[in-house]
């Protein structure tokens, strides 16, 4: 029977193959006999082994990750338009890879009894499909063959490793090629030609003391500027970014992104002031990584399309992954990812923006809250974010928070499509209580500063941890004032702080025992978020306020401050921080294993040493929830 | 006047087979359950004066819906509200082939059978059918209803500075949970997109604590 639901169906595949190559007649025919599958995230389609289903599938929405057999390792993704699970067109046999849900999804299952007799008669099809069984490439029109070969046993290297060599030492160029600044700018053309260089080093006296690079040459020189007569001081770069020769390909790439800047330059002890040994070039890091943080940058920013991004951010999974595999500190990581985390966030606004028919008509900020804000999420988590615009007159202010509104709707969805999922309690720049101008904002904030009760604290807490993701600083930094301005008037707003601090749930029992959930999805799970991380998260917040400290928003970070601030308290406030990161990189570390948040943890998964390590973070927090007790008489006030 | 109503006993055997259903216990087995996610098209809003165009509804078990299983029908009408054509587009006398009141709730309860009935913004949707029923002198429904009005709500986090709305439209739903709007207002169209919906949701309140289908009729 014809219907809707049959004609939508239809409406879909036939822009796939092989279904686009079927009359209209069979597309119905087929269609009306699909199944419409939904699949939670990470649950399994079919397994290695299971016996051959009546169907098989399309992905309609969603992805789908097949697995080989033998290990963990993931063959191939299927994406919306793609087929998978093709096995039982073609061989009477078991399935011999594991299909699972990598995100929620919906699935067409086509019926091979009806498909079977239609793809006989159309050799097309057959093609396609025997095409795609054999190669892994689903789509064998498409250009990008993979060649891996489907249940070939044991055939293990087909498999792309993803190595990341990050402690490599960088490689530069030793032959250093040179000028004097007093050189004219031809002649330093013509060395440059001569010996086929993008950049020449301007050497005083044995030192570096500035740089020219073709960019130089052209926008200084062609441009008329200068004439090529002048001086190579004129034009250069000065003074040069210098480090010393034990440098790390991942330091590198950190200081040219903070710099902006593409070349470094290597010198004896690392300083301007020793001798310059050689070039590190932006096109040095990137021949020697395959796949790198800043190649990565540099493709989400040349992106036009949402959805492209959402394919980069798997490599930002998998460069996560190979971080975390090879040991490298925390805190490196961290920066790394929130960085790459905020260039998507970024771009998103870009392209939302582009999307507008008309430019913003006054200046805004996007704001990241909660774990973004602290640059301390890996994995992907709830989109908690914000807007502000600067002021206008009473009578265009419906105008302009309208066209706000329209904007953050546009750009939070464009976050759910790249896997920043919505955030459960609303609380977003699409909703209207949380897209406001900078005074309508400073009156929001001084209420809650003013009345605190647990949920304006819980409020604060979110907003005390954010950070500028897109456009004018000066908005964000008023905000800041405001609330350092507001919470030295209200002082007892610190007290309520840190109360909020303090009531986490303990992540041990009298036995020291963990204490584990009593019900739900996650019963007999150990909470690591709520029992240790905010405990910490909430603290070093509570103290860094106190001391009116602006612009740190990460945890580790504000606790190396409060070490330096109070160095009688240095030792517990360098073990918190070190918890934290721990905390942060086993939560992590179980994220990427089970494709979730990381959030619970199966006590029985862990090892001895896992759960001692657990243990030791757990005395910090601890001592730290002390110490706040005792120095905001908490117990005082509010008990 | 006597205590107990005595059962009415000309019931058509349609009603008898539908009402023995529920005599068996319904499955303990979340995953066993078998939904029926529907949507009525009518002439308006009063149960009493208005009556059903349409009711499309898709079948749902193990989260699974069969194409062949919908339920699509539209009905004769004695009643025509000349307003509410271009809502949903549904002409008296169309191009689609419409059936008497009675012999629409007889397919329906054969279609329905004693599965968990699912639809947005429920207590309308279950008043016409009941109010049909009524006209043509049957019992009310006795099937489990589930709103996933209210069942979306469940999935958010309340705190009091961000309160969730009270009402949330299919619109809305279909929005934050990107499935296209195609075919919406149609009876079927929409009890679709419920469907994908309803799934979602029940995905995101499994995270949640203690799920069991009592949790989600309170």
């Amino acid at each position: 029977m014809k219907n809707l639901i049959s004609e939508r169906v239809a409406d879909f595949i036939k822009n796939f193959p092989p279904f686009n190559v079927l009359d209209s007649k069979s597309l119905y025919l087929l269609a009306e006999q699909v199944l419409i599958v939904y699949k939670e995230k990470n649950s399994i389609i079919f397994a290695v082994d299971e016996n051959q289903h009546s169907h098989f599938y399309l992905v309609h929405k969603g992805a789908v990750s097949l697995h080989t057999p033998s290990s963990n390792n993931i063959m191939d993704y299927c994406d919306e338009g793609d087929v998978f699970g093709l096995r039982p067109l073609f061989a009477n046999e078991n399935y011999k890879l594991e299909a699972r849900a990598h995100e929620e999804c919906i699935l067409y299952g086509i019926p091979i009894d009806v498909f079977r007799p239609i793809a006989k008669q159309n050799e097309e099809v057959s093609v396609f499909l025997m095409e795609s069984f054999a190669s892994n490439t689903r789509n064998p029109y498409s250009k990008n063959q993979k060649g891996q070969l489907y249940g070939l046993d044991g055939d293990e290297n087909s498999q792309k490793e993803i190595k990341i060599q990050d402690l490599q030492l960088v490689r530069y160029s030793r032959k250093l090629i040179s000028c004097s600044p007093r050189t004219t700018i031809q002649k330093a053309a013509e060395l440059m030609t001569e010996k086929h260089i993008g950049s020449i080093l301007a050497v005083s006296k044995g030192l570096a003391v500035g740089i020219i690079t073709d960019k130089d040459l052209r926008s200084k020189v062609i441009s008329g500027k200068q004439p090529i007569t002048a001086s190579v001081k004129s034009i250069m770069t000065s003074p040069v970014i210098t480090y010393p020769k034990k440098l790390t390909i991942t330091q590198a790439q950190m200081a040219m992104m903070k710099s902006n800047i593409s070349h470094l330059v290597i010198t004896e002890d690392g300083t301007p002031n020793s001798k310059a040994l050689g070039i590190l070039s932006k096109h040095d890091v990137m021949v020697s990584l395959g796949d790198n943080p800043a190649v990565l940058v540099k493709a989400i920013k040349r992106t036009h399309k949402i959805k492209k991004i959402k394919q980069l951010r798997k490599s930002v999974m998998m460069l996560l992954n190979g971080y975390l595999e090879q040991n490298i500190p925390l805190g490196l990581v961290a920066k790394i990812i929130s960085e790459l985390n905020d260039t998507c966030i970024k771009q998103v606004v870009e392209i939302s923006l582009l999307k507008m028919k008309n430019p913003p008509p006054v200046k805004f900020a996007w704001l990241a809250l909660g774990s973004q804000g602290r640059s301390e999420q890996l994995l992907h988590t709830d989109q908690d974010n914000a807007l502000v615009f600067e002021d206008v007159s009473e009578e265009n202010l419906p105008k302009t928070t309208s066209y706000f509104l329209d904007l953050s709707k546009k750009v939070t969805k464009g976050l759910n499509t790249i896997g920043y999922e919505y955030c459960p309690a609303d609380m977003m720049a699409s909703n209207p209580k949380w897209c406001l101008s900078l005074q309508e904002w400073k009156n929001k904030l001084s209420y809650w500063i003013s009345n605190p009760g647990p949920n304006e604290v819980l409020m604060s807490s979110i907003f005390f941890d954010y950070s500028l993701a897109y456009g004018e600083r000066t908005l964000l930094d008023n905000m800041s004032a405001h609330i350092f301005n507001t919470v030295e008037k209200y002082p007892i707003f610190l007290v309520h702080l840190a109360n909020g601090a303090l009531q986490s749930p303990s992540p041990t029992g009298f036995f020291r025992q963990f204490l584990v959930e009593q019900d739900g999805q996650h019963k007999d799970f150990f909470d690591l978020k709520s029992r240790a991380l905010r405990p910490l998260i909430d603290a070093a917040r509570v103290l860094i306020l106190s001391h009116s400290i602006k612009g740190i928003s990460n945890t580790w970070e504000r606790y190396e401050k409060l070490a330096e601030l109070e160095p009688n308290n240095k030792e517990l406030y360098l073990a918190c921080s070190y918890a934290t990161k721990a905390l942060l990189k086993f939560r992590t570390k179980h994220g990427l294993l089970h494709h979730d948040s990381g959030r619970f943890i199966e006590l029985e998964q862990l090892t001895k040493q896992e759960k001692m390590k657990l243990k030791r973070t757990f005395k910090a927090i601890k001592e730290i929830q002390e110490l706040i007790t005792l120095r905001f008489k908490v117990a005082n006030i509010l008990r | 006047m006597r205590l107990f109503k005595s059962k009415p006993t000309n019931l058509p055997v349609f009603w008898k087979s539908y009402e023995n259903l529920f005599k068996e216990p319904t499955s303990k087995d979340f995953d066993e359950l078998v939904f029926v996610v529907l949507d009525t098209e009518t002439t308006g809003f009063s149960f009493e004066e208005d009556r059903i165009l349409s009711i499309g509804a898709v079948k749902i078990k193990r989260e699974t819906i069969s194409v062949q299983e919908v339920f699509d029908i539209y009905l004769e009408q004695e009643k025509f509200n000349k307003e509410s054509v271009p809502v949903h587009g549904l002409l008296k006398h169309g191009q689609r082939a419409c059936i008497s009141e009675i012999l629409a709730l007889e397919r329906f309860l054969n279609y329905v059978g004693n599965s968990i009935i699912v639809a947005h913004h429920a207590r309308f949707d279950m008043g016409m059918l009941n109010s049909a029923l009524l006209r043509n002198s049957l019992p009310e429904l006795k099937n489990t209803v589930l709103d996933t009005g209210i069942l979306y709500r469940k999935t958010l986090i309340k705190s009091y500075l961000v309160q969730p709305k009270t009402n949330y439209t299919l619109d809305e739903l279909a929005e934050k949970f990107s499935i296209s709007k195609k075919d919406r207002h149609t009876a079927l169209g929409d009890a679709y997109i419920t469907a994908v919906a309803f799934l979602k949701i029940i995905t995101r309140l499994k995270e949640k604590k203690i799920f069991s289908l009592k949790m989600l009729t309170r």
